[in-house]
């Protein structure tokens, strides 16, 4: 997986692209999201729309990056989730514990 | 049965050899007519299943192997079976993924995944002595579905 860090304004967003999958790419988001923290973002987002297999390890590395950020005092929010990453979220009833939102400008707009 | 879907694969214990599976398992899939979308998700169960026998079942030790096997048995139903090399594993003792204070962990959803995508899943002993988990599911949607539909109609005429 490919992973590119980008800044608007005061949001790091973190442009997520291939598999979120056990023993590579589950790792390199784990890396990325602790990268950001350790370098004081608060406000990240994690842009999905090119995610293209999560897997149960992916899902876990999520969840711990939302939890992390949480625990921080900062905030983390998904976006741009194509139809089977939340048919994913939605069976592991995590949908409604992320806070989703359909692209960037919704989702930027939702610190303000 | 379609013997040229069948296919046996032994790998190594390490994640990476996931996606070597992956490769076998998507051109069987395709080529028996089934759907992306259904692939996809045969993909993400056989997924889970290999990284739980590659974890918990051989421990990451790369000189114990995980063998699959594929085949297309009664009623075009596509059987993924994935044998470890393991001690043996009770999926009861998994705790419920989806209870609320299991929600948060960040392990212990593979078998909800198996579960959900797929028609039918069993563990037990595997012929080695490992853990065996049986995946499977029925070619709907698929062109076996269409050769079917096809009979029928002229069947009719």
């Amino acid at each position: 997986m490919n992973i590119n860090v980008r800044q608007r304004g005061d949001v790091t967003i973190l442009d997520l692209k291939g598999k979120i999958t056990i023993g590579s790419g589950d790792v390199a988001l784990r890396n990325a999201v602790q990268e950001v923290m350790n370098s004081g973002a608060n406000k990240v987002l994690i842009n999905m729309h090119d995610v293209s297999t999560i897997d149960s390890s992916g899902i876990g590395e999520l969840v711990s990056a939302y939890t992390t950020a949480t625990n921080r005092g900062a905030k983390l929010r998904l976006y741009n989730l194509p139809a089977k990453v939340t048919d994913i979220l939605t069976i592991t009833q995590l949908i409604t514990v992320f806070d989703v939102y359909d692209n960037e400008d919704e989702a930027i707009r939702s610190f303000q | 049965m379609p013997e040229e879907y069948r296919f046996h694969l032994a790998i190594g214990s390490r994640f990476e050899n996931i996606e070597l599976v992956q490769v076998v398992l998507r051109d069987s899939l395709e080529r028996l007519g089934m759907e992306e979308d259904a692939r996809h998700w045969i993909d993400l169960a056989v997924r889970e299943a290999l990284a739980n026998a590659i974890k918990h079942g051989n421990e990451q030790n790369p000189s114990k192997q995980v063998h699959v096997d594929l085949a297309v048995e009664e009623q075009e139903v596509v059987v993924i079976r994935i044998e470890d090399e393991g001690v043996g594993f009770d999926p009861s003792q998994v705790p419920d993924p989806l209870a609320p204070e299991n929600k948060l962990k960040k392990n212990g959803r593979g078998i909800l995944f198996m579960k959900q995508y797929m028609d039918e899943i069993q563990y037990g002993a595997g012929p080695g002595g490992g853990t065996m988990v049986t995946l499977r599911k029925r070619l709907t949607g698929s062109k076996a579905d269409s050769r079917q539909d096809d009979s029928e109609e002229e069947g009719t005429e």
